[in-house]
């Protein structure tokens, strides 16, 4: 034996040992970087030639659509989380490859490009251990989103479905049960700064077999949580709804075949992928660019910066990511790519073309190119529970590139649309409830979001969220049934808050919430977009404001105004500007708030953003303007500095005469200031990013990533994560400075 | 006739000519092959003038307006017709964005060739 076929051996066995002695498994790249549908099988390629008829296809295909819709009214009917209640869901029939192939039309459709991995990994891993294996009857629950989901707060049931002893489909529902254990309580801690203070982090677990829970594994999942309740109950709906699934799909077998079933699914998918390839045919080929800048980690303000390059090739759509912020190693803003993919999928699914089937074949045709450690593509060590303040700036650039390719197609399946509000404006709870009981969860008031305008009309006022078109806010007394928070002013909508244009955004409304009747009660809140807006405009409209939070503290207005009733202001604005609490303390802060116990009677104020503008301001009608001004959503300062229009004071009339003159005025006043590009560009572009800028990403070349100052860089080939200091020990530091200046002097 | 295919509201190009030209006023702006922005008007304008401040800015650090420091509105004007064609977000210094780059030789190719089927 010569020393070379030696060390072949050698090297053999230990690839052997590595093999059967496999220590961990981590989510796995194979399954976790490829949204693309698993080859054909056997049985599908038998089923798709036996059952042809498009008809009857189309029966089966409809009625397994109102299983998925039918499954997802149960969850929402049943669940008790509020994310169930208001819609934060989806439920669907997955192949026996693994490809969801329905979901319900309504609830959460970003779930439809993300929840194919954890089923993937039980097919990979479990299906064929003898200490898992899968068998007719077992029950999976998943929630971590490196195994494919938005982030661990939602939790995914997967139950495998049999005929004849032979693996057909899975069925399932994902939801947002909230509270998970994490270092704050209600499911999205902003203050985690590992993986490990997220909570609950469940890769693929069998917990039941023969429909049934383990109880052991039921009683650790509960004592792993807050609202051990809510673990057993959400598990439960989820089940239930899950196993109703499963009898539509043994009804349609016994109806139609289970060669019907299988080519069913197959052509669901195939036909939708070549849907979208047929409409991105229909856009121009070229290249759209679209930066966003997400201004915070939730913890302190910073600038990063997503960088996209859509490019359209024939049938072929690219988003290119390349050049955006790193990670931050030890923050909760990251984004996971399986999840960025799955929220960029939903401006396809619900703004772009809202008449496809809802599955993962709609992002088929698309490819996402991302730097490794990079934002949106975290490393796995990276805490991701509140990518969305990432994935949603990500899924806004995309939003605005779009019209771009869309405007000119010859074919639409719905309007070209601006900006929607991206951010979640809620507050998250935690503690204990006029009943007693622990509690930590969030309000559905973050499914306010303001709509963006469209080509040919205004947006809507707080109409929905980005990530699900159907969503609900909920009932505020039926709330206050359930936790001691109260909105003292819900949902009025905000003056002046309007994404401007020749057809306007759609208001956000304010919420001005306060508590009582609780030993102890926190708030938190998880939005970005305080400092640098985070949605804009398209074609020359205008985006959203910028939004604080707002307190009011050192007062217990229950007190101060039960004698007192005149003190009540119904506006954030009157309430911050004319203080009419005595001795009270009013702050405004950016809106990241880790979690902090507030006192009975303290004001708590957020605001629902605007849907971005569309079109140049003095194109919008001044009637329009009028309306808007006779309804309080503008004031006279808006409608006359903003619009150009003149009204006459006591009436709300339009003076036409005033404003032709006005807008001629402002349209020369333009033509003065404006320079030319190339003098402008010399003036205003930078090598570099201004020295008081904390900037994170690429400035001028997409390879060379800035990492918070002008001096630190690193390649973005070689992305580094950023490592924050705790925004306590900074105002630490700022204060003994300021102590040693005051002791020197 | 020049057969010409609307991008944006604003935004035309003209097939024959390979040009971008205003919808509103017909300017011809640049060449379709290059950066539409580089025929425009551009000014750096202060978000507070825009999204002014809701709160009283001597009280407080957040008040619904943009921080100037960070954050610029950059706009763009037809320098004909002063019709704003874009309004860009940007940090200070940050490149101006060269958003829409199409294939013009599809695109000539795709509508002029049906335009001569039809013919």
């Amino acid at each position: 034996m010569n020393i070379h076929s030696s060390a072949k051996q050698e090297r053999s066995l230990i690839e052997k040992f590595l093999e059967e002695n496999v220590l961990f498994l981590g989510p796995d790249p194979e399954i976790m970087n490829n949204h693309k549908l698993a080859p054909e099988t056997a049985a599908e390629t038998t089923a798709l030639a036996k059952f042809t008829d498009a008809d009857q296809m189309n029966l089966v295909r409809h009625k397994l659509q109102t299983a998925c819709n039918e499954s997802f009214d149960m969850v929402e009917q049943m669940g008790a989380a509020p994310g169930a209640k208001w819609g934060d869901l989806i439920a669907g029939v997955w192949t026996a490859s693994g490809d969801l192939a329905l979901s319900s039309m309504g609830g959460v459709l970003l779930f439809s490009v993300l929840t194919q991995h954890p089923v993937k990994f039980i097919l990979k891993y479990w299906q064929k251990d003898p200490t898992v294996g899968l068998k007719e009857g077992d029950i999976f629950l998943h929630n971590d989103a490196r195994y494919g989901n938005i982030h661990n707060t939602d939790q995914s049931l997967i139950l495998p479905v049999f005929h004849e002893g032979k693996l057909v489909c899975f069925t399932g529902a994902m939801v947002h049960e909230g509270e998970n254990g994490a270092i704050e309580p209600g499911g999205m801690p902003s203050k985690a700064e590992s993986p490990y203070d997220e909570g609950l982090k469940m890769p693929p677990i069998k917990v039941g077999e023969n429909y049934t829970f383990r109880k052991d594994i039921m009683t650790f999942l509960q004592n792993s949580v807050r609202e051990p309740k809510l673990q057993l109950e959400g598990m439960k709906s989820k089940l239930y709804a899950a196993m109703r699934m499963k009898t539509r799909i043994e009804e349609t077998i016994a109806e139609y075949g289970i060669d019907a079933l299988s080519a069913t699914l197959r052509r669901t998918l195939t036909d939708t992928a070549d849907e979208v390839r047929r409409r991105l045919r229909t856009w121009p080929d070229g290249k759209v660019r679209q930066n966003v800048f997400p201004d915070g980690t939730l913890r302190e303000n910073v600038l990063l910066r997503l960088r996209l390059e859509m490019e359209k090739r024939d049938d072929e759509l690219i988003l290119d990511f390349r050049g955006s912020s790193p990670e931050f190693t030890n923050r909760a803003n990251n984004t996971v790519l399986a999840s960025a993919k799955g929220m960029l999928a939903q401006e396809f699914l619900s703004f772009v073309w809202p008449d496809l089937p809802r599955n993962q074949a709609v992002f088929e045709p698309m490819t996402v190119l991302t730097d490794k450690n990079s934002a949106l593509n975290c490393s796995p060590a990276a805490p991701n529970a509140q990518s969305m303040m990432t994935f949603f700036p990500s899924f806004t650039a995309a939003q605005l590139a779009a019209p771009k390719f869309v405007y000119s197609a010859s074919e639409k399946a719905t309007d070209v649309i601006s900006g929607w509000y991206n951010m979640i404006v809620t507050f998250i709870y935690g503690g204990f409830n006029q009943h007693g009981e622990l509690v930590g969860n969030v309000c559905a008031d973050l499914n306010g979001m303001g709509g963006a305008a469209r080509w040919n009309r205004d947006g809507e006022h707080s109409i929905a969220p980005i990530f699900a078109p159907m969503a609900d806010i909920g009932e505020q007394e039926l709330i206050e049934e359930e936790v001691p928070m109260m909105k003292i002013v819900p949902n009025r909508v905000m003056r002046d808050n309007q994404g401007f244009g020749k057809y306007r955004g759609g208001h956000g409304y304010q919420q001005i919430a306060t508590m009582k009747d609780t030993s102890l009660w926190g708030f938190m809140a998880c939005s970005i977009g305080s400092k640098f807006p985070s949605t804009h405009g398209i074609f020359g409209g205008y985006g959203a404001a910028t939004y604080p939070l707002c307190k009011v503290t050192g007062v217990n207005v229950f007190e101060v105004m039960k004698d007192n009733r005149e003190l009540l202001r119904y506006t954030v604005e009157e309430i911050m500007n004319e203080q009419p609490f005595k001795d009270a303390k009013y702050t405004t802060h950016h809106m990241g708030l880790q979690l902090e116990f507030a006192n009975p009677g303290e004001l708590y104020m957020l605001t629902q953003g605007s849907g971005g503008g569309y079109g140049d301001v003095l194109d919008r009608d001044p009637e329009m303007v009028a309306q808007d001004y006779r309804d309080k959503l503008v004031s006279m300062d808006v409608a006359r500095d903003i619009y150009s229009v003149v009204l006459d004071a006591t009436t709300g009339a339009v003076d036409p005469q005033g404003t032709a003159a006005a807008r001629a005025a402002a349209r020369k006043k333009r033509l003065q200031q404006g320079k030319p590009y190339a003098e402008f560009v010399a003036e205003w572009e930078t090598e570099h990013p201004p020295e008081h800028l904390p900037f994170y990403g690429s400035w001028k070349d997409p390879k060379l990533i800035y990492r918070g100052s002008p001096t630190d860089t690193c390649s973005a080939d070689a992305m580094v994560g950023v490592m924050m200091p705790d925004p306590k020990d900074v105002r630490i530091r700022q204060l003994e400075s300021q102590l040693e200046q005051l002791t020197k002097g | 006739m020049t057969k010409s295919i609307a991008i944006t509201e604003y935004l035309e190009i003209e097939l024959e000519t390979e040009r971008w030209k205003c919808r509103c006023c017909g300017h011809d702006i640049a060449s379709a092959r290059d950066n539409y922005k580089t025929g425009l008007l551009v000014y750096n304008r202060d978000p507070r003038e825009i999204h002014r401040p809701i709160l009283n800015a001597d009280k407080y650090e957040f008040t619904y307006a943009p921080d100037p420091t960070w954050c610029r509105i950059i706009e763009y004007y037809c320098p004909e017709c002063a019709t704003q064609v874009e309004a860009e977000y940007l940090p200070p210094g940050h490149p101006l964005t060269h958003d829409i780059e199409l294939d013009i030789d599809k695109l000539k190719a795709r509508h002029l060739d049906q335009k001569e089927a039809a013919e």
